[in-house]
């Protein structure tokens, strides 16, 4: 169901300190639309910090964020969400008193129009809009991710992977033309990392969503990514196709200390075949 | 001296005497707090329960007052011991409201203990200090208000150097600044909960003494931690500087307010400059903000 | 299991009451709130009445509290000021008694939405005590704003009419509260099928995440604190026709305790435990003054040890629950469910 197509997001010279520590220094990338990029960088490269300031968690102290060419620095954290835009969160976020379900109709709230006399009456509209709701999340998003056993489980009793699932179950709700990927396959066995990597291309190929990921794994960011960027300290060293990328000395270095690629290919294989 | 300055004098004077006591009850606050995350909104009917322990030691059994007072303040720190044991421990991990609210309860079961035993009507201690006025220059000032001010003064004194030297004051500050890291250096923090709470439990007791040896004492005069409760939170939960400062800034008001406003402006006063300091600085004016991430 | 094909309607799944024993359980309840009246003395009535007040006012702090992870501790002061307008319309306007309850209702809503302004910036406990000091700067208001609330010795109010029917004794005042409490109470959990109520449990869960979710975190938090503040004025509006007299000792600092204690006692964050904890925190003082009624004889003076008695069970329940059984009444009334429906085969 290709109906909303995908945003370009631009981020353009973003830079961001907390009191004396300097986060993000300049940074600028693009994601086009209906591709998927991938942000990567050793640990405490800015990554997450990059997402909260394109998500409107944290308020950069110059540069811009562009959604579609529109300028969306100054627009609310709450509001962007119904620009299209969605994310995932490193540690997952969920709401853990919840059940699965409620936690993926959690997702359209700023699509939806109840208001609190609407709500407490729960008569016509709320409860159309309810059911219609329900129906839709039954039909595109749960059959989709396969999570239709666990529909009425609290998500505190999910595994890892599962809640990783639920999370873009979540995301997916929220009716994205952007969706933002903190780490989704952090922490997940080969079957599922699979499953995940399955489901990202889906959603692009199928829901015409452009993704923007963050993600450690090299083996998932070579093979579903159409665009790498890659920041070390703060700053942006590196951007290209996977395979430039890859080969480029500044990227082994940032991960290894030395400028040798295949060096750095090993110790991903390594960690690979260990995980 | 004009009447009016010495007016202001005297009501300053007298601030100053119940600021020292506000102070030492938000230090019995924050000496908690900083063990163990936990604000004991039972502090003021620990306070009124060591006045009531008072009077049984020194009238109903008839000590003399250097024998009642210890055992009153003995009292309060038994008493911290079993809550801290009995209630506390157990809440450990569980919301600070959860446990904030156990205190709530713990203090009207305190409150209807006292009334139980000793009844509604307000009581006055058996007189330990004498009716004498005290002169500070040409301000009058009770010697009561005095001997609590000093008394005060001196135990605050003693808890910073404590607090500084002692072994165990070095090992609530760790406990207070990273509870896992004090674990791991062999610190027994159980033990520091346990002595946190008999310590601020029997300092509240002995506060209740001297509250009582002024005003008198009754089983509503639990009343009296709720400014204690506004010191802390204007000072900071978790700072000792706070409560201090606080306490004797409160008491001025309070005493200023009191005597040029009103009686009844108080309250407002006292509550209005709560909100005003969480709606300017959340954490207080000396506390430590804790920040949040995704 | 309900199989997820794209034709099915998911209305009976997305009911207010779900299952069958459900259903018959609410009827049962609905029934017997109807007989009520008839069939005890008005005693009883009374207690009723005054347990309804207290369920519409602590459903309010529910979902302020038990909901939306807001603790207010000052919410006697809404029930005050609903008290205080109504009480104020029937003495100087003399509008109607429904519009009365619902101007009641407003103006509290809107002063906690004032209170509830400093939750932009703090939290927890920050937020319980400031909502403390609000209700004591509310109670400085209502002693000195003498032309309006009478001053110390309050307001007394003339008995109210609905319909040109006098509302004198307790069976006629049932008929005013318990309605507007059923109705209250059906509203409140309506809110939780929709997106209102999934708003205020995600702020509850992870306050700052909701936010990037699209929910306007503090529109939310203000809305509830309206929401929590309106059941608490009308149930100050109820409260004032019931007593007839409002004055500023009316709504202490000990009733927004017992309010919060009753969501505690009876389970924070369902509907049910609102309602099941200030059935219980209402009639518990009625049951210690039976038993030291009973114990008379053998008691000397037993009647003084009555208030202290009280205070302690008070407080002791309050802990109690906390510490040993945290999710409250509506924990063990599932338990005692799930035993009977194993019961004869399994235990
Ligand atoms: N709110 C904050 N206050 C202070 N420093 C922060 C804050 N958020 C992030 N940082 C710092 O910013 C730097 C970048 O952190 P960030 O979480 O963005 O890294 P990352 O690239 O996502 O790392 P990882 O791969 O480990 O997730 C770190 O040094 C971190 O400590
Ligand atoms: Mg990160």
């Amino acid at each position: 169901m290709p109906e909303a197509r995908g945003a370009t997001l631009e981020v353009d010279n973003v830079t961001l300190a907390f009191g004396g520590l300097k986060v993000l220094r300049g940074v600028s990338f693009a994601a086009q639309a209906g591709s998927v990029t991938a942000l990567i960088g050793p640990n405490g490269a800015g990554k997450t910090s990059m997402f909260n300031c394109i998500s409107g968690f944290y308020r950069p102290s110059a540069g811009t964020v562009r959604l579609d060419g529109q300028d969306i620095s100054r627009v609310k954290a709450s509001s962007r969400a119904a620009l299209g835009m969605a994310r995932s969160f490193q540690n997952i976020a969920l709401f853990r008193g919840m059940t699965v379900l409620d936690n993926i109709k959690l997702g359209r709230h700023a699509h939806l129009r109840t208001n609190l006399l609407q709500g407490l009456l729960h008569l016509g509209p709320a409860a159309r809009e309810e059911e219609a709701l329900r129906a839709e999340i039954e039909r595109k998003i749960i059959d989709f991710l396969e999570i239709d056993h666990i529909r009425n489980k609290p998500v505190a009793m999910l595994s890892y992977g599962l809640q990783k699932r639920v999370e873009l179950a979540r995301a997916l709700a929220m009716q994205p033309r952007i969706l933002l990927l903190d780490e989704p396959v952090a922490g997940m066995n080969r079957e599922e990392t699979e499953d995940m990597a399955r489901f990202i291309l889906d959603v692009k190929d199928e829901w015409g969503v452009t993704i923007l990921m963050v993600e450690h794994d090299m083996g998932l960011v070579m093979d579903i990514s159409d665009h790498v960027a890659v920041l070390n300290f703060g700053a942006k060293i590196a951007e290209g196709r996977p395979e430039e990328v890859q080969n480029d000395p500044h990227v082994a270095e940032a991960y290894l200390g030395s400028g040798d690629p295949a060096a750095l290919m090993r110790r991903l294989h390594a960690e690979e075949s260990a995980a | 001296m004009s009447d009016d300055l010495l007016f202001f004098t005297e009501v300053t004077l007298a601030g100053l005497g119940s600021g020292a006591l506000l102070a030492l009850t938000a230090l019995s606050f924050v000496l908690i707090y900083k063990a163990t995350r936990v604000i004991n909104l039972a502090v003021g009917e620990t306070l009124m329960l060591g006045g009531y322990l008072f009077l049984a030691f020194a009238a109903g059994m008839g000590l003399p007052v250097w024998a009642a007072l210890p055992l009153a303040i003995a009292g309060g720190g038994v008493l911290g011991a079993i809550v801290e044991r009995g209630l506390i421990r157990p809440m450990l991990g569980k919301s600070p409201i959860s446990v904030f609210m156990v205190t709530v309860g713990l203090g009207s079961v305190l409150v209807g203990l006292v009334e139980m035993l000793w009844g509604t009507d307000p009581r006055t201690l058996p007189g330990f200090i004498a009716n004498t006025p005290v002169f500070i220059g040409e301000a009058y000032v009770s010697r009561k208000i005095v001997v609590a001010f000093i008394a005060a003064a001196l135990v605050i004194g003693v808890f910073l150097a404590l607090f500084r030297f002692w072994r165990g004051g070095v090992a609530l500050r760790a406990t207070a600044s990273d509870q896992a890291a004090a674990y791991s250096c062999g610190i027994n923090v159980p033990g520091v909960f346990s002595i946190a709470w008999i310590i601020g439990c029997a300092t509240a007791a002995g506060t209740g003494v001297l509250l009582g040896a002024i005003g008198g004492i009754s089983p509503s005069m639990g009343i009296f931690g709720l400014s204690a409760l506004v010191v802390v939170i204007v000072g900071g939960l978790d700072s000792i500087l706070g409560a201090l400062i606080g306490g004797l800034g409160l008491g001025l008001i309070q005493a200023w307010t009191g005597s040029y406003l009103g009686g009844e402006y108080q309250s407002v006063v006292t509550f209005g400059l709560l909100i005003v300091t969480l709606v300017i600085r959340p954490y207080g004016l000396f506390g430590t903000h804790e920040i949040e991430r995704l | 299991m309900i199989i997820g094909t794209a034709k099915e309607t998911y209305r009976a799944d997305e009911a207010l009451l779900t299952t069958r024993p459900q259903q018959v359980w609410m009827a049962v309840l609905l029934a017997g709130l109807a007989v009520l009246p008839f069939t005890f003395n008005a005693y009883w009535t009374y207690l009723a009445c005054l347990v309804l007040i207290n369920v519409i006012a602590a459903t309010g702090l529910n979902v302020l509290t038990g909901f939306t992870g807001l603790v207010s501790l000052g919410h006697a002061a809404f029930m005050a000021i609903g008290a205080y307008t109504v009480a104020w319309l029937e003495r100087d306007i003399g509008t109607p008694l429904l519009l009365n309850l619902l101007a009641g209702g407003l103006l509290a809503a809107g002063i906690g939405v004032i209170v509830g302004l400093p939750s932009l910036r703090v939290k927890g406990l920050y937020l319980a005590i400031a909502t403390i000091a609000a209700s004591f700067i509310l109670h400085f208001v209502f002693v000195e704003w003498t032309a309006v609330t009478g001053g110390s010795a309050g307001i007394s109010l003339q008995p109210g009419t609905v319909f040109g029917v006098a509302l004198v004794d307790y069976t006629q005042l049932y008929w005013l509260i318990m309605p507007i409490c059923v109705l209250m109470v059906t509203g409140a959990a309506n809110l939780f099928r929709n997106r209102i109520g999934r708003a205020f449990i995600a702020i509850r869960d992870r306050d700052i995440s909701a936010e990037v979710l699209g929910i306007p975190i503090l529109r939310y938090k203000l809305m509830s604190f309206a929401l929590a503040s309106f059941y608490a004025g009308v149930a100050g509006g109820l409260w004032a026709y019931f007593f007839r007299v409002v004055t500023p000792e009316s709504f202490p600092l000990l009733t927004s305790i017992f309010l919060l204690a009753a969501v505690i006692v009876g389970g924070m964050g369902t509907i049910l435990g609102g309602v099941i904890g200030a059935l219980f925190m209402t009639l518990v003082p009625e049951l210690l003054r039976f038993g030291v009624e009973l114990l008379g004889p053998v008691i000397p003076n037993a009647g003084l040890i009555l208030s202290p008695v009280r205070t302690i069970v008070f407080g002791a329940l309050i802990v109690g629950f906390l510490v040993f059984e945290p999710q409250g009444l509506t924990e063990i009334v599932q338990r005692i469910r799930r035993f009977f429906r194993l019961w004869p085969f399994r235990t």
